[in-house]
């Protein structure tokens, strides 16, 4: 289950090319919508998308690029959903903030900030009462632990003993406002506890410790213990969407964070153990820009959905035809 | 066939579809122990357990969610809210995910889900307990909105929207639940996505739904003392609309009267008013009039409630309106 030590750094890299690319494609006005980039806290998805299993199931924020691709969602399917064309993993019905692919048990980008909480308690609901092996795993970010949803889904889940592992990714902003400016209690790992969940502050910006910690959280959750919280210190490196100008940050807080680049961390890790040489690094890089190359071309490729299909996949079936009573 | 009260009628739908289906489960405030605020889920804890008779904490917007994700993950929840008013703090997750998620993920995810509530005034209960809200639900693509007005729609609604595959609202009027009526316990479903004549007339047309069903029929029975008949659509399916019954009645009668329990601006009412514009402006041989609950949030006293509901008197007036002047 556990990745090979390059595997993980080729997941960041695809990732931080991806997103390079749509901030590229953004000012083409290729892509349009929000457009809300995980360039720096690539390390949390990944680290955690690798201690999961194909059993597992995902839901993810409006920040979920990262988290699709580490999923196994393909590249060109989520390029052409930002494109808006009909080859996109939703046919251009979602866009960058509703990436989802239910055949890999990546139930989607969830918008409403706490929103995608109570729909993973559910999930794991289901996997439990049908005797299922999952966990679901739910992401979402530190502006999240203000809603009530947050708070009535760590209940339900710790009240039911669910299989779900909580991922916080706290990258010290809800959107422009700072963790000290919106919380009463900065310690996020606090409100979980006070639920009867174990909780832990990891550093996000460590891939391998992100994963042994996601290892450990979802041991103890399918030994049955009920859910788990993980508390991952990130941070974004670009502003919160294409459209903040992100006045809101220091600049020497932001080069600090930079200092701490998950994947130049990782990349010192690798050569520094011997597990890898400049040259694997490169070749990772090459294919990561191939793969971008290759969804961009794809997506270009993708015709668009006729107007006559508008309202399909609003509903499973018309019933407005008349029955016989 | 026997005589059944309206919660019986409901108890009855869920029992079938608890035993029909071991995917099946119920969730709400006090559904379990207490078996049902209104007493639709008595005995059935006892029946078939804790996991699929679930109480749930006062949490709404949480369990309704956790009701869409278990929806999604392959169990069939019919969830109880306890009354309209508090299904507002769920608006989040029933709008937002239920109603959006199959067209967003261009029909990757279905959300096969019942929620089922009580709604509208008469007891007294003030103005956070009373409330007609049906119109905020039947406003949304993506979810299907049904209003049983008789003991037989109680239960055979909730069995049909438990057989369709997409997010179905019931609005259950508190009146109702211990009223009674007719039940076949055995028969097959009535398709509940079309509308209904409860009484024929050739004078005029009431178009009502749930608890205005069954005042409208005492005004057509008064109207029928002095010489006026009038025919009454339960339109039963508040969204999609019937629009084909509607236009068939007043085709019939070539007058109408809607009567609606909630407030009248931005109501069903006016949605249905809209439709006859649309689809039968020429068959009108008079303005539309509309019933509806006086624009005040419901009060406690009794004579202030009554006041500002619609009535049997207030029916009768308008369809004497529509006549006024008839040839």
């Amino acid at each position: 289950m556990t990745p090979e030590p390059l595997e993980r750094m080729r997941q960041m890299v695809r990732i931080r090319r991806f997103e390079e690319r749509c901030a590229e494609l953004y000012s083409q006005t290729k892509i349009r919508g929000f457009l809300h980039l995980y360039i720096g806290e690539e390390a949390v998805g990944v680290g955690v998308m690798g201690a999961l299993t194909d059993d597992d199931q995902i839901v993810a924020t409006y920040r979920e690029h990262g988290h699709a691709l580490a999923r196994g969602v393909d590249a060109g399917a989520l390029m052409a959903e930002m494109f808006g064309r009909s080859n996109g993993c939703a046919r251009g019905r979602g866009g960058s903030m509703h990436i989802a692919d239910v055949s890999r048990r990546f139930w989607g980008g969830f918008a409403i900030v706490g929103g995608g909480l109570p729909i993973a308690v559910g999930l794991a609901l289901a996997d439990k009462t049908l005797g299922r092996a999952g966990v679901t795993a739910c992401f979402f970010g530190d502006g999240a632990t203000e809603e009530g949803a947050y708070h009535e889904a760590l209940n339900l889940a710790s009240l039911w003993k669910l299989p779900v592992l909580f991922v916080c990714e706290n990258n010290q902003y809800a959107m422009g406002t700072a963790l000290s400016a919106h919380a009463a209690d900065t310690e996020l790992t606090h409100e979980p506890r006070a639920h009867g969940i174990v909780a832990e502050r990891v550093d996000g910006m460590d891939v391998v410790a992100v994963e042994q910690a996601a290892t450990r959280a979802l041991e103890a959750i399918r030994r049955g213990d009920g859910p788990r919280f993980l508390e991952f210190m990130t941070y974004r490196f670009r502003a919160h969407s294409m459209y903040d100008a992100d006045k809101y940050r220091d600049k020497t807080e932001i080069a600090r964070w930079k200092a701490r680049d998950p994947l130049a961390l990782y990349a010192e890790y690798l050569l520094a153990e011997g597990l890898a040489a400049r040259a694997d690094l490169d070749a990772i890089d090459a294919a990561a820009m191939a793969e971008v190359d290759a969804a961009v071309a794809f997506a270009e490729q993708g015709g668009l959905e006729p107007i006559e299909d508008l309202t399909k996949d609003v509903y499973t079936h018309d019933v407005s035809a008349r029955g016989a009573p | 066939m026997r005589r059944a009260t309206y919660r019986e009628g409901v108890r009855t739908a869920l029992r079938d579809a608890l035993r029909r289906d071991p995917r099946v489960f119920l969730l709400g405030e006090d559904v379990g122990r207490y078996g049902g605020a209104y007493a639709c889920s008595a005995g059935l804890l006892e029946e078939f357990g804790p996991e699929r008779v679930r109480d749930a904490p006062l949490a709404e917007n949480g369990f309704v969610g956790a009701a869409i994700g278990a929806a999604m993950g392959g169990l069939r929840p019919i969830v109880e809210i306890m009354t309209v008013n508090f299904a507002l703090l769920a608006l989040d997750q029933l709008v937002n995910n239920a109603a959006t998620l199959r067209h967003m993920t261009a029909g990757q995810v279905s959300v096969p889900l019942v929620v089922r509530m009580a709604t509208g005034a008469g007891r007294q209960l003030g103005a956070q307990h009373s409330h007609s809200l049906e119109n905020w639900f039947a406003h949304v693509p993506g979810l299907r909105v049904l209003a049983p007005a008789t003991v037989q729609d109680a239960r055979d609604m909730v069995l049909a929207a438990f057989d369709d595959p997409d997010p179905v609202v019931i609005v259950e009027n508190q009146v109702l639940y211990p009223t009674e009526g007719d039940l076949d316990e055995d028969a097959p479903p009535v398709s509940p996505w079309h509308a209904i004549v409860r009484r024929p007339g050739r004078d005029a047309s009431i178009i009502t739904h749930g608890g205005s069903l069954s005042k409208s029929l005492v005004a057509a029975e008064l109207l029928a003392k002095e010489g006026i008949e009038v025919e009454v659509l339960d339109l039963r399916c508040l969204r999609p609309l019937d629009v084909d019954a509607i236009v068939a009645t007043v085709t019939r009668t070539h007058r109408a009267v809607l009567v609606d329990e909630s407030w009248k601006t931005g109501g069903l009412a006016a949605e249905v008013c809209a439709t006859l514009v649309e689809r039968a402006f020429y068959e009108l041989d008079a303005p539309v009039a509309r019933v509806c609950s006086v624009e005040v949030p419901v009060p406690y006293a009794k004579h202030l409630e009554d006041a500002a509901l619609p009535s049997p008197a207030r029916i009768v007036d308008a369809v004497k309106g529509v006549l006024h002047g008839r040839i």
